[in-house]
């Protein structure tokens, strides 16, 4: 490969990473806000900027597109709040709205300036499905400084963020400036999408958002390894599909990246340890297939609770058959829980949760109350 | 027929068979399927074009409904796995199923009627030029015949489920206790979204689907409250929105899909802000005339407290009583006007003082109703 070659890839492959770190770890926090879609709204609603910095000022200074992009994109979010605020009109409709009519002014604007004699405009349809190959730069250059800034104040605003994620009443009710910071936050999120477009397109810019974090929720269930690995994630997957898409011919790029993070997705889904699908119908031989075996360990395990000290306390039959079901065999339960080494019978013939029996009842506990969250 | 009539024909037509749908979409809080849906049909279009080689065979239609509703089963299916969120769900699925379409299309169709933009943004103004030519007979644009019988599609299985679809959106466990299934009827709404998301995709793209299927009903959200009028009022609205859309387009020369989605957009903002009931400025006019009321109020209460004692002349004298009441001297103007003209009070010389009735409505305002 020749030097300019390289030079490309190498200049397509720093910007990629970057957009992929940033969205990666913005990401985390509107996946964990249920704002997933939001990143969608933003994308496409950010077109009608781009098209409108490029009449205004007849140049396509990175710095002016993602400006922007960005102001189009948060006039969006601001009115997509007003929609629901102040009518009774619900969330994802006005989602859908604002993103399609935000879109539907940048076509309008888009095909009112092809009909421009000068080729100034050309490449500006590139911001549609995203074209790595384009990457100058200039264009590198902002993305970076853009992306490390938005990393940086995350960086900074940790602590408020986390809460803020979380349990936003508690946040507000700590005397946090709850408003500012959920607005903060948005503006990153936006600066996030925009500084992708050019890479990804609005088409599909959202997927950056939603898919590395809905990756690495599957393998952390703390914040701090869900970001990070998050932005692992958007940086591997920015990189692999964009070098890709440069060195193949005609493999436009937002969709090769989608296709990568897609498969990080399903990998994550299926393999992730304890959470992931595999594990749950391979483990310990699928005790929750079979009616009866599950309720009469999670009371077992209830049982154990009451003896702290001694876990292996024995219980009788009688007990456990009150605590369930009517019809429930918790005989044949306990065998079969004893057979798959979960539960023992003591020596004066009562039963008792084997140390790998509680613990898997604690992770069907933890399993519970996260969901229920 | 010109071919401008014809082109507002078509549009109005596929505006209207969207408007149906969506109407339900709207009020079962499911409209970013929409925007999934009409993504995700684009690899069964593709790889139906691939087989039959003919972008007009309704096997297309049928591959591509097929698909939409294989979008919905995957999306529920990651939701009831408990591992992501609806919303992310949403998020993830169609994505992948359209980044799967277009790298099929830019790898492999470079060089048949089917490029990337024409599926994103459509392009109505063509729309004339392929006729529906039946025995050497011409018949019309094909596009106006597909969406025309994509509207009746829609009509006909609307009034036919009427009562079960009407159910199922508002109180869908209801439903499922008097034996509707709501799966059944929730799939039916899918494939219909789907075949509707399909045939307007040829004249509108896949993304402004979304406006004319979400806006037009939002807006007649906001306007009516019952099922029946909100059906007709979107659809009104919607086609009101093409033709509108086609004649800016029309007076601009730009992209009539994208023209329609603004006039969509535009429609749904006069009806955000002029409501009769629940418009933005009827809001503020009620907040305005409540905080008027609520002052009148306070203005009568502070009069008859002190009107009768010897704080009289310096607590009710007219040029001081903004100070009093700790209002804007404007503010306290627009009050004792308001009271002045609802005969609450009087003045005598430079006092302000409350009528019989200013009285009674202070005392209702302090004891309440029941004890006046």
């Amino acid at each position: 490969m020749d030097l300019f070659g390289d030079y490309t890839l190498r200049l397509v492959a720093v910007g990629s990473a970057v957009l992929g770190a940033t969205s990666g770890a913005l990401g985390s926090f509107a996946y964990l806000r249920r704002q997933s879609l939001l990143g969608d709204a933003v994308s496409h609603a950010a077109l009608p900027g781009i098209a409108l910095a490029f009449m205004l000022t007849s140049s396509k200074m990175p710095l002016v597109m993602v400006l922007g992009a960005a102001l189009a994109g948060w006039l969006a979010t601001l009115v997509v709040g007003v929609i629901v605020s102040r009518s009774r009109v619900p969330f994802d409709s006005a989602l859908g709205m604002v993103l399609a009519v935000f879109f539907g002014f940048g076509l309008v604007l888009l095909t009112h300036l092809q009909k421009r004699s000068d080729a100034a405009q050309a490449g500006l349809d590139s911001f549609l499905f995203g074209q790595a190959a384009s990457l100058l730069r200039r264009d590198v250059v902002t993305m970076s400084v853009l992306g490390v800034a938005a990393l940086i104040i995350v960086a900074v605003m940790w602590k408020e963020f986390k809460l803020l994620s979380f349990d936003p009443e508690f946040a507000a009710s700590l005397g946090m400036p709850v408003r500012k910071l959920n607005g903060l936050l948005t503006v990153l999120l936006v600066l996030a999408i925009v500084i992708g477009l050019q890479t990804v397109g609005v088409v599909l810019m959202s997927a950056m958002i939603v898919a590395p974090a809905a990756a690495a929720r599957q393998w952390s269930r703390r914040l701090a390894p869900m970001v990070a690995i998050a932005a692992g994630i958007g940086m591997f997957s920015g990189v692999a599909g964009s070098v890709a898409s440069a060195v193949v011919p005609r493999l436009p790029t937002g969709p090769t990246i989608v296709l990568v993070l897609s498969a990080a997705v399903m990998v994550s889904l299926l393999g992730a340890p304890g959470r992931g699908l595999l594990w749950r119908w391979i483990r310990l031989g699928d005790v929750s297939r079979s009616v009866d075996l599950d309720p009469v360990l999670m009371h077992l395990y209830a049982l154990s609770m009451q003896h702290e000290d001694d876990p292996e306390h024995g219980h009788s039959v009688a007990v456990l058959r009150t605590m369930s079901r009517a019809d429930a065999d918790v005989a044949g339960a306990l065998e079969s829980l004893a057979d798959r080494g979960l539960a023992l019978r003591t020596e004066s013939g009562l039963w008792a949760p084997t140390p790998i029996g509680r613990r898997e009842a604690r992770r069907r506990v933890d399993a519970e109350t996260e969901d229920t969250r | 027929m010109t071919a401008e009539l014809e082109i507002v024909l078509i549009a109005v037509v596929t505006a209207v068979a969207a408007a149906l749908p969506g109407t339900y979409l709207v009020l079962r809080r499911t409209a970013m399927v929409s925007d999934a849906i009409s993504h995700a049909i684009l690899p069964g279009i593709v790889i139906a074009f691939f087989l039959t080689h003919d972008l007009n065979s309704p096997f297309l239609l049928l591959a591509a409904a097929a698909t939409g509703v294989l979008t919905v089963f995957l999306i529920e299916s990651l939701m009831r796995s408990r591992l992501v969120p609806e919303d992310a769900s949403i998020g993830l699925v169609f994505p992948l199923l359209f980044s799967i379409g277009v790298i099929l299309i830019s790898r492999y169709a470079g060089d048949v009627h089917l490029d990337t933009d024409s599926v994103l943004l459509g392009e109505l103004a063509f729309a004339p030029f392929d006729r529906m030519v039946l025995a050497g007979v011409d018949l019309g644009p094909r596009a106006l015949w597909t969406m025309g019988a994509i509207l009746v599609l829609n009509l006909g299985f609307i009034l036919l489920a009427w009562k079960e679809l009407k159910l199922a959106t508002v109180d869908a466990s209801l439903a499922a206790l008097l034996g509707f299934s709501p799966a059944v009827i929730h799939y039916s709404l899918m494939a219909m979204v789907s075949l509707t998301a399909v045939g307007a995709f040829d004249a509108v793209g896949s993304i402004l689907v979304v406006a004319l299927m979400i806006a037009p009903p939002a807006t007649a959200y906001l306007l009516v409250d019952r099922f029946a009028p909100m059906l007709w009022v979107g659809a009104t609205v919607a086609a009101l929105s093409a033709v509108l859309g086609y004649l800016v387009a029309f007076l601009l020369d730009v992209s009539i899909a994208g023209s329609m989605a603004v006039a969509c957009g535009v429609v749904f903002a006069l009806a955000l802000a002029l409501a009769p009931r629940r418009g933005l400025f009827a809001q503020a006019r009620r907040r305005s005339a409540q905080r008027l009321d609520l002052g009148v109020r306070m203005l009568v209460v502070h009069l008859l407290h002190h009107q009768d004692t010897p704080a009289a002349t310096e607590e009710c004298r007219l040029p001081g009583l903004h100070h009093h009441l700790q209002w804007s001297e404007a503010r306290t103007r627009q009050v004792v006007g308001e009271a002045e003209h609802r005969n609450l009070v009087e003045r005598a010389g430079d006092l302000l003082l409350a009528t019989t009735e200013g009285r009674r409505l202070a005392e209702v305002a302090i004891v309440g109703e029941a004890g006046g």
